[in-house]
């Protein structure tokens, strides 16, 4: 029994709870929220701890044993993004202290960002595969209401979009469950993958599989990402950031943690398919990030090239590429949240959002426009920053799995998305400065300081990868050997 | 315009008690039979909802004078607070316990720690029920 286990997403919800009837008092509301961002970044980096000693831990709601209860089950994969996504959304929050329009805090702002956070947590620490997607619902239905909050004309058409998409592929998880369910007669992940082992994959369990990746994919914008840059780039910075940060990564870690727990077995669906679908998403991603003018846009691009990317690394499906997705997973979440919330931050200077219409805005904001320099590097992976070091693993493991066309694909992107990101950087901060000194609109230390903390993230996750590395191997060893979870759910509960 | 509701209002007045009491019926059979804080829940809402359907809002209001949205978060609340007292008691989240008592009407009954979730996923269902029905109805 571990109670700890279960803090990640209740703390967030009775968080949102208490901000609900505080509501009169935004002051109020800023303070919890704080007080309670930092004890769940404290309380994730516990659990992180606690499973480097335990071994992978787990709690069964209710006292009902797997497989019959609800559980959640904590391993090194999920600790570390409940640990990243938490100190993310802190600092994203943050930030949203200071840019969030009144008229927004008023309806509900905050509560319904914890609640985000809490179906975030809650996806990542779930072991049961309908929990999965209530915790799904309750991060969607979050953002439905975070991404129509303010309207205006734009951003009504792109959420009426967001939510049809995200409501088709509710349903189609629903669908998959039930296939599921049917097949194997059980919900609990690790259940159902001894079952899947002890039947074999065969066409049906394939198909289900298949659908599974369908839902996944179109949550996190692999291969069906149509509908990603309208929706990521229509809402103001803090709640783009929120959504580029935390929500397409909680498809990518379904689709590992589906995929190397429980539909293993055939080649096909894990080589050739998601293979292909990684590739395409990379390169679509790459063409819509040279292609577009739009700063938004272009961010939103470079998300769907990121998905790619650490997708490559379930196609090439071992140990070592693995451990690239899982650092990549790790940089991925801090590094959209800086662009993002910068990108945000120079539509909100400016008032422009064309790269076009901008430029010489490093004189006016000089620490900005540094900032976004760093982000540049840490999104191509240049080292010592964090992006490098899950692109080395991924390589490594491409390497020895002999997908060298995977490879090339995933390296060629880095240039790409340093040349979309330069192009930013260029034609909007040198050139001649188009804004009077007298006339730029300010932008405070306290907007400043969280961007810079996550600037900071980046770096350190790079520097001290050294420090992180034996989390994430763990994590990739219990990818790479799905008994290893088994174990640990039907093992024999301490008390 | 106005119509001429006096069969209906006659009626509504009647029936909301009925509805009320069945709502409350399901809640409390929901322990072993089929009901439950949901249904219970949908039912008790649905009196709420033919009231301010045949009454305007204002008099409803006036009647039953809370902010459903509250009601809707204090149900989740006490929902969860539910659940994390049995954490707080070091069992695991969300167990529930139940004991039989000897009470001055009722006799032996057994009383469990989960109508207490169940009450509060009612409330939940009730405010969110009638927030939505409160919020279409606005703008028409």
């Amino acid at each position: 029994m571990n109670n700890i286990l279960v803090l990640p997403m209740l703390l967030p919800l009775l968080t949102g709870f208490v901000l609900f009837f505080l509501r009169p008092s935004v002051k109020a509301q800023k303070i919890v929220s704080i007080l309670s961002l930092l004890s769940l970044v404290a309380i994730s980096g516990r659990i992180l701890l606690q499973i480097r000693v335990e071994g992978i831990i787990r709690l069964d709601f209710g006292g009902w044993e797997p497989p019959f209860g609800i559980l959640f089950v904590g391993d090194s994969f999920s600790a570390l993004m409940v640990l990243t996504a938490s100190v993310v959304s802190t600092l994203i929050i943050l930030y949203a202290f200071t840019a969030t329009e009144r008229r927004m805090e008023n309806m509900f702002f905050y509560p319904f960002a914890f609640f985000l956070v809490a179906g975030v947590n809650g996806s990542f620490l779930t072991g049961d595969m309908f929990n999965l997607f209530v915790c799904f619902e309750v991060m969607l239905l979050a953002s439905y209401v975070l991404i129509t909050l303010g309207g205006g004309k734009v951003r009504l058409a792109e959420s009426m979009k967001y939510i049809a998409i995200n409501v088709v592929a509710s349903w189609f998880f629903l669908v998959a469950l039930a296939f599921l369910y049917g097949t194997v007669g059980t919900l609990n992940m690790a259940h159902i993958s001894v079952r899947v082992a002890e039947a074999g994959q065969g066409p049906l369990l394939s198909a289900v599989a298949v659908v599974f990746l369908i839902v996944f994919a179109l949550k996190a914008g692999l291969f069906l990402y149509f509908w990603l840059p309208g929706s990521y780039s229509s809402p103001p910075g803090p709640i783009a950031a929120l959504f580029a940060a935390l929500l397409t990564k909680v498809g990518v870690y379904a689709m590992f943690r589906t995929f190397t727990l429980i539909f293993y077995h055939d080649e096909f669906i894990l080589g050739t398919i998601i293979g292909t679908m990684a590739v395409v998403t990379i390169i679509g991603g790459c063409l819509g990030a040279i292609a577009y003018t739009d700063i938004r846009q272009i961010a939103s691009y470079n998300v769907i090239i990121a998905v790619g990317f650490m997708v490559l690394g379930l196609a090439v499906f071992n140990e070592e590429a693995f451990k690239g997705s899982v650092f990549y997973l790790i940089h991925d979440m801090v590094i959209k949240g800086i662009l993002f919330l910068i990108v945000g931050a120079m539509v909100y200077l400016t008032g422009k959002t064309k790269i076009t219409e901008m430029s010489g805005l490093i004189r006016n904001y000089p620490t900005l426009g540094w900032l976004l320099f760093l982000t540049t590097l840490g999104l191509a992976g240049i080292p010592p920053l964090s992006g490098f070091i899950g692109k080395m693993y991924v390589g490594l493991g491409a390497v020895e799995g002999g997908n060298y066309f995977l490879l090339f694909i995933g390296f060629a992107s880095s240039l790409v998305v340093l040349y979309s990101m330069l192009r930013i950087f260029m034609n909007c901060f040198w050139g001649e400065t188009i804004i009077n000194r007298e006339d730029q609109r300010l932008f405070p230390a306290r907007r400043l300081i969280p961007i810079a903390l996550l600037g900071v993230l980046t770096i350190g996750i790079g520097v001290g990868a050294q420090a992180l590395e034996p989390f994430v191997s763990d994590a990739a060893r219990v990818m790479a050997n799905p008994g290893l979870y088994i174990d640990a759910v039907f093992g024999e509960v301490e008390s | 315009m106005k119509e001429n509701d006096v069969i209906l209002r006659t009626v509504t007045r009647v029936v909301v008690f009925i509805i009320l009491t069945f709502g409350v019926e399901l809640f409390l059979s929901g322990h072993h039979n089929p009901g439950g804080g949901f249904v219970g829940g949908l039912v008790l809402s649905s009196a709420l909802v033919l009231l301010y359907v045949v009454f305007d809002i204002e008099t409803v209001h006036q009647g039953v004078p809370f902010d459903f949205r509250k009601i809707a978060a204090f149900g989740a609340m006490l929902s969860l607070l539910s659940g994390t007292a049995a954490a707080v008691l070091g069992k695991p989240f969300l167990t529930q316990g139940f004991g039989y008592f000897d009470l001055p009407i009722f006799g032996l009954t057994e009383l469990a720690t989960v109508t207490i979730f169940e009450a509060g996923v009612a409330l939940t269902v009730i405010g969110t029920v009638v927030t939505i029905i409160l919020s279409i109805s606005k703008d028409v």
